[in-house]
This record gives C-alpha cells, structure tokens and sequence, in this order.
C-alpha cells in the first residue's frame, strides 16, 4: 500500500463486511477486484448503498466518482434495498413474442408500481430482465429467484394476492 | 501428477460403477427443466428405487439438457433407451416399475422425429449424458484427453494447425476464423498472454452458451486450455452473465474439480505448461458481450467499446495479447484436436465448417436446442425438427441473431444455414438464437422492440448510437401509434444508414438490421402505419 493510504475500516460491525474484505483481499485489493467486489456486497447485504461503494472504492483505491461511474452502468446492480419479494418479468425476445408485455402491465397494475420499483410498504420490487436463458418455456417471470415458466396474467394476480397475504 | 495413465483409471473406475448398476435414469437438472420442477422428479425417483429395494441396481443422476426444453421436466432411461417428458413426481414409480419391462407409453417423447434424427452432435455431445458436476463423468466420455495428448505429444504450433484445418469459425456472431485468431496472439509479441471465454450471451432469446455451461462446463475449460497452450497464454477468464446462477455454480465446481486432478495450474500433465482459469462475473449489461468493452469490464471499468485496431490479440486485457472467444467456440477444440481437423470439416458447408448450435424458441412446437450441420435449411429447422407453429398460428418470420440481425420471411426458407447466406438475405448467423414469429405479430413493433432494445443497451460513448437509437426508437414509436408519415419513412431509412456507418462498435453498426430487414420484408407494414390502418399490439414505451 503506498505511503500516506489510509486503511478503511469497515461502515460497522456486522459480519458480512468480513465476506467483503474477504473477496478484496483475494483479489489482492487490486482495481480490477472492483465489479468483483460489488457483486460480493450485492450478495452479501441484497444491494449496494452509499456507505458501501465509499468503503469499497477506498479500499480498492478508486475514486468515488469511477466506482459510482461503475456502479451505475451496470444494471445488475441495485442501490436501493429490495422489497421482501422480487418478481422479475422477462422481457427477453422469446417471452416478448409469447407476450411479456401483459405479464408486466398486469404486475404494475396490481402492484401500482413500475418497473424497477418497490412498493412503498417494501413488500414487493418489480423488474425486467433481458432474457433469463429458459426461453424454451416462455413467457418466463422470476419469483423470489425462482424461474417459473410459461407464465400467464392470472398466475401472477394469484401470486401477488398471496404475497399480500402474508403467504410465500 | 495427472497423466493419460491416470486419466485412464479415474474413467475406468467412473465406467465400473456405471456398470454396476443394471439400469440409469437420468434426469435433467439445468435450467428450464429445473424450473419445470426437476429436482422434485430426481428425489421421487430415488425414493421409489429404495421403496422397491433397487437402490444398488439402478442409478439416478443428475445430468444438463437434453434438448426438448419446452416439454421439461425431461428424463431418460438406460439402457431402456427412453425419454420422457413433463415428469411429475407422481410418476416415479410408474418408472421405476417399468424398468425391466417396455417404457411408460404416456410420457414418452418420440425420439424417431426429425427433431431428434436430424442434429448432429459434436458441441452437445455430452450433454444430457452426463453428470456436469462429475469430473469423473467427463473423462469417462475421453474427457481432458486431447489436452493432455497435446501436452505430452503436440507443439502448440500443431494444435493450431488442426484448428485451421477444422475451418472452425467463431461462434460468437461474427464468425471470424478461429485458427487465424489463434495464429495472431501465438504470433504476437509479450510475455503475458490472456484467454478470454465470452460467456456473456446477451442476445436476449438465445440460451446455447448457458445450455453449454450447466451441461458440460469441463469441455469449455478443456477448449480454453489448450487454447492457451497454443497461444502460450498462462491466465484465462470466463465472464459470465450474472444472470446464469447455476452456470456460474456449475463452472465453479469444475474449476474447483480441475485444478484438484492437477488439470489447471502449475505443471499440468508433468510438463512445463502452467494455466489457470478466474471467473468474473458480468453486470447485465449488453455491450460487454463486445470484446473490449467486455476487456474493460474485466479490468474493473465500465464497459465502453474502445475503436480497433489495436486488436485484442495484440493489444488485450491489461494491454497484453489476448485470445477472446466464445463459448461454443471453445467447446469445438476438443474434440477438433482429438480427431482431427478433417474429421471437423467433413461436416457442414464450404465456407461454413461443422455444426450450429441454435436456440429454438417462440411461437414453436418444439422449442429447445438443437445442434445441426451447417447448410441444413431454414425450414427443415423451423418446420420438420421445430414441427412449425401451434395449431391456428400462421408462420410470418424467423428472427436470428437478436438485436443484431435481422427477420427472414418465408420466401427465404429454404436458404442453408451458414455465415454468408443469412449475411445476404439481411440478417446473421450471430450467436444462435432463433426466434419464430407468427402472423399476429406487427413487424413495426417488432423492430421497435429491438431498437427500444438498442438504445437502452448502448453505452453512449459515440454520437451516432446513443443519438440515433433514441431517435429511431422515436420514429418507430410514431409507426406504432399510426401517428407517422412519409417524411418520417425517409428519415428512418436515413438514420439507419447514418447509425450503421458511423457507429463505433458492433452494437450500434447493427442496431439498424431489425429496421432494414423488417422495411425489406414487411414494407407494407410500415406503409400501412402511415395511412394509419395497421395494427400494432403492445403497449407504447414510455
Ligand atoms: C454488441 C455486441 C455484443 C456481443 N455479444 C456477444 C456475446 O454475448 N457472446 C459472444 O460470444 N460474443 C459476443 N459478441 C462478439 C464478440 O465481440 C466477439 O466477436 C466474440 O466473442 C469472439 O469470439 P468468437 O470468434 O469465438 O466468435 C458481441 C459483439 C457485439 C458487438
Ligand atoms: S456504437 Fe453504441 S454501444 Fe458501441 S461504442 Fe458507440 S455508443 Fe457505445
Ligand atoms: S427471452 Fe425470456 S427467458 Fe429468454
């Protein structure tokens, strides 16, 4: 480490910020460790905030406004936490021509939200995906990790019911 | 130390105890059929085998896909020789039960049909016939075999040698000869050289690469390593899309496997070739499926293009040459060096060598993957292996390589499948996604989505993509809403010549192939948004 780097110390002490030094110092605290170590704290804490990116981008030596240049071109990544539940619609190609379309506008409306929003009881976040890889079974919607093919709007209405109830 | 000697034992002891069972049932575990609920099957099977006291005489494994994706959860049955499709839990013991007696008539695909009889495997060889978490597995099927022959019996000038003589093209869009690549990086000069495996398969509809991953990931490390053995590479990456949890899983076990044999690492085989494999993992973002965005993007960076020359294979990763290609690609190397470049170009046509991988999907009856010769024809694809649309859909296009290609009327059917004719009719080979679209579809919108597609994936580094595709998505946002006029026909014929010759990279050079094919086939379609009688389905973007 040069003359004059201070070392950060972790935003706290909860113990997924020693996963995330972990991945850093694997990586030999190199620049390149950068997206390596993002998706780390992506995985470890379910997204990536302010606090985050400050420790990581000092640690790695990379000035904030590259790490926020970094963080924010790639959609994989999410600066505001998640709902309890993530419900991603593919918007792939394949689902598309199998009508993606009315799978999302279904969602938004019975969620009252857009994509790429949670809704304000932090309950449900909505996304899109360029293609999950099951285009075999389109249309195909993501539930809580979980790929579920060959979607239709009425499946989804009864999923969202039963997240509002409290169900999984 | 890993040796053929050693090689030979672990297959053998993997083929004993494969042989001491009477029966297999295997069951697919990669992605579509995982979420058609397979891993459910794969315990009720087990269960009923230990219900029925057959635990020791008949094996359950888990293997990847065997191609009828649409009909998943899908099994098979040795050495009964059955496939069955859309398994439920509940029909375990049906199965078992008819182990020793004919197959379950019911959920029996047929595998006399063009779907099955026409593909020729070379890519997929092992793919639904083995367990992708085995390393055992892999080299019982000859797995590792022509790396370590190549070691101890090749120069890396001969491996390249075979690779040229193969006629193997890039399989990763642009279809760039794979020997000549090669020829470049050995020839460059440095002393650190990089492998890079594109496995960030970011046209959306396409899952080959993924298919490859879950269902043999040791035959992508193989192919890359003895890539670096003839280009005298001593590091590789694999960037893989996020996306891909059970790829990324799947690869990491057998890189964990490999470099356990002795495989990957210092010394592999007893000789002076040391080589290891990273992974990194991709951000979603399309244009790092490009290769210097997807070098920069390694290296920590955001993923903007970079004009070449230089080209990665002089000036690469970390400024050093390197050897990017695509994951098919590399799954052909081993068997090409196994058996010979000729037995490779034996297959397919003059210009275009061996087999394509493609990705069936949309309004199709068998959707999955399939593996052809190249040359084989539109519709011997789309309808005698594909068995056209669902009753009461009519055929209108077929859409091959995503954002960047381009949709095929049917007049165009009967075209062979290789580089150069599907370059001439408008569209490309690109990396295997094949995509049927039926006559309810408004082409307009097609090409809309595709452009709505391109303008939020490019980067914005160059004027004429970032610029062009938002107004290009504009004027195909006033087609869709009938709101159109001739003017605006002009102008879009204009940006589309403007985009493709001014862009930087790939990604804006061919954002205006869905437009320009669609205006070749379909102009009607576009004329008729004009006099404001088309139709358009879909809802308008925001
Ligand atoms: C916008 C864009 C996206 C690309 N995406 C991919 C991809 O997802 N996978 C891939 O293998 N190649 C992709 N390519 C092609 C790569 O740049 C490169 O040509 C390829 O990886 C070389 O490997 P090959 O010679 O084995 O085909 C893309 C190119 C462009 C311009
Ligand atoms: S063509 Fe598009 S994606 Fe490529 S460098 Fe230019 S702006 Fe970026
Ligand atoms: S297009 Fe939706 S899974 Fe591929």
């Amino acid at each position: 480490m040069p003359i004059g780097a201070i070392k950060p110390v972790a935003p706290s002490e909860d113990k997924r910020w020693r996963i995330v030094h972990a991945a850093m110092r694997r990586n030999g605290f190199r620049r390149d460790a950068l997206i390596e170590t993002l998706h780390t704290v992506q995985e470890s804490f379910g997204y990536v905030d302010d606090i985050s990116l400050r420790y990581v981008a000092q640690s790695l030596r990379v000035p904030l406004s590259a790490a926020y240049g970094v963080i924010t071109f790639y959609h994989f990544f999410s600066l505001k936490p998640p709902g309890q539940h993530t419900c991603v619609v593919c918007t792939g190609t394949a689902c598309y021509i199998k009508q993606a379309n009315q799978l999302l506008q279904c969602a938004e409306e019975k969620l009252h939200i857009l994509p790429g929003e949670t809704t304000p009881d932090g309950l449900v976040s909505l996304l899109t995906a360029r293609c999950v890889g099951s285009c075999g079974i389109a249309p195909v919607v993501v539930i809580d990790g979980a790929v579920e093919g060959n979607m239709t709007p009425e499946r989804m209405t009864a999923q969202v019911t039963r997240w509002r109830d409290g169900q999984p | 130390m890993v040796s053929l000697d050693r090689l030979d034992k672990i297959a053998h002891k993997a083929r004993e105890s494969q042989r001491a069972c009477d029966h297999s049932v295997n069951v697919c575990t990669a992605a579509a059929c995982q979420s058609a609920q397979s891993q459910p099957v794969l315990n009720a099977l087990k269960q009923e085998l230990k219900n029925a006291g057959l635990e020791s005489r008949c094996a359950v494994r888990s293997v990847g896909c065997m191609g009828p994706c649409a009909q998943g959860p899908c099994i098979s049955v040795e050495p009964q020789g059955a496939l069955y499709g859309k398994v439920r839990p509940e029909d375990a013991a049906e199965v078992v039960a008819s182990l020793s007696t004919t197959p379950v008539e019911r959920l029996a695909i047929n595998t006399s049909t063009p779907f099955f009889q026409r593909q020729t495997k070379i890519v997929l060889a092992n793919s639904g016939r083995i367990d992708p978490e085995k390393i055992e597995d892999y080299v019982a099927a000859n797995g590792y075999r022509a790396l370590l022959t190549a070691l101890t019996e090749r120069t890396p000038a001969e491996v390249i040698q075979e690779v040229v003589k193969s006629g193997l093209r890039g399989r990763g869009g642009a279809g760039y000869p794979t020997g000549l690549k090669w020829n470049t990086v050995a020839k460059a000069a440095g002393s650190q050289k990089y492998v890079i495996c594109n496995a960030d398969e970011g046209d959306p509809g396409a899952f080959m690469d993924r298919a490859v991953l879950e269902s043999d990931p040791h035959r992508v490390l193989e192919g890359m390593t003895l890539a670096a053995y003839a280009v005298g590479a001593t590091r590789g990456y694999i960037y893989v899309r996020a996306e891909y949890p059970l790829a990324i899983e799947r690869l990491r076990a057998a890189l964990r496997q490999a470099a356990r044999q002795g495989l990957l690492g210092q010394r592999i085989g007893d000789t002076e070739f040391n080589f290891d494999i990273e992974l990194r993992l991709g951000g979603g973002a399309f244009v790092c499926g490009e290769e210097t965005a997807l070098i920069a993007s390694i290296e920590g960076r955001r993923g903007l293009p970079r004009p070449r020359p230089p080209f990665p294979a002089n000036y690469g990763l970390f400024g050093c040459p390197t050897l990017i290609n695509n994951v098919e690609t590399f799954a052909n190397i081993a068997p090409i060096v196994d058996q010979g470049g000729d037995w490779f170009a034996s297959r397919g046509t003059e210009k275009s060598k061996g087999t394509k991988v493609f990705a069936l999907a949309g309004q199709i009856v068998n959707g999955g993957l399939i593996e052809v010769p190249m040359g084989i024809t539109l519709r011997e694809i789309v309808f005698d292996m594909g068995g056209g649309l669902p009753t009461g859909k009519k055929f209108k296009a077929v859409q091959t390589g995503g954002p960047s290609g381009g949709c095929i009327p049917e007049a165009h059917l009967d075209l062979p499948v290789d580089y150069e004719s599907l370059r001439a009719v408008g569209s490309i080979m690109g990396s295997g996604g094949m995509i049927v679209i039926d006559d309810g579809q408004n082409m307009v919108d097609v090409a809309r989505y595709f452009m709505d597609f391109c303008m939020c994936e490019s980067c914005g580094k160059c004027v004429p993509c970032r610029v062009g595709t938002a107004m290009m998505q504009d004027l195909l946002n006033r087609f869709c809403g009938r709101q159109a006029t001739s003017r605006d026909l002009a102008t879009l014929r204009h940006l589309c010549e403007v985009v493709r010759e001014a862009s930087l990279c790939g990604l804006g050079q061919s954002a205006p192939n869905p437009v320009l094919s669609t205006l070749q086939y379909f102009e009607q379609e576009y004329l008729d948004a004009i006099l404001g009688k088309g139709r358009s389905n879909g809802h308008a973007s925001p």
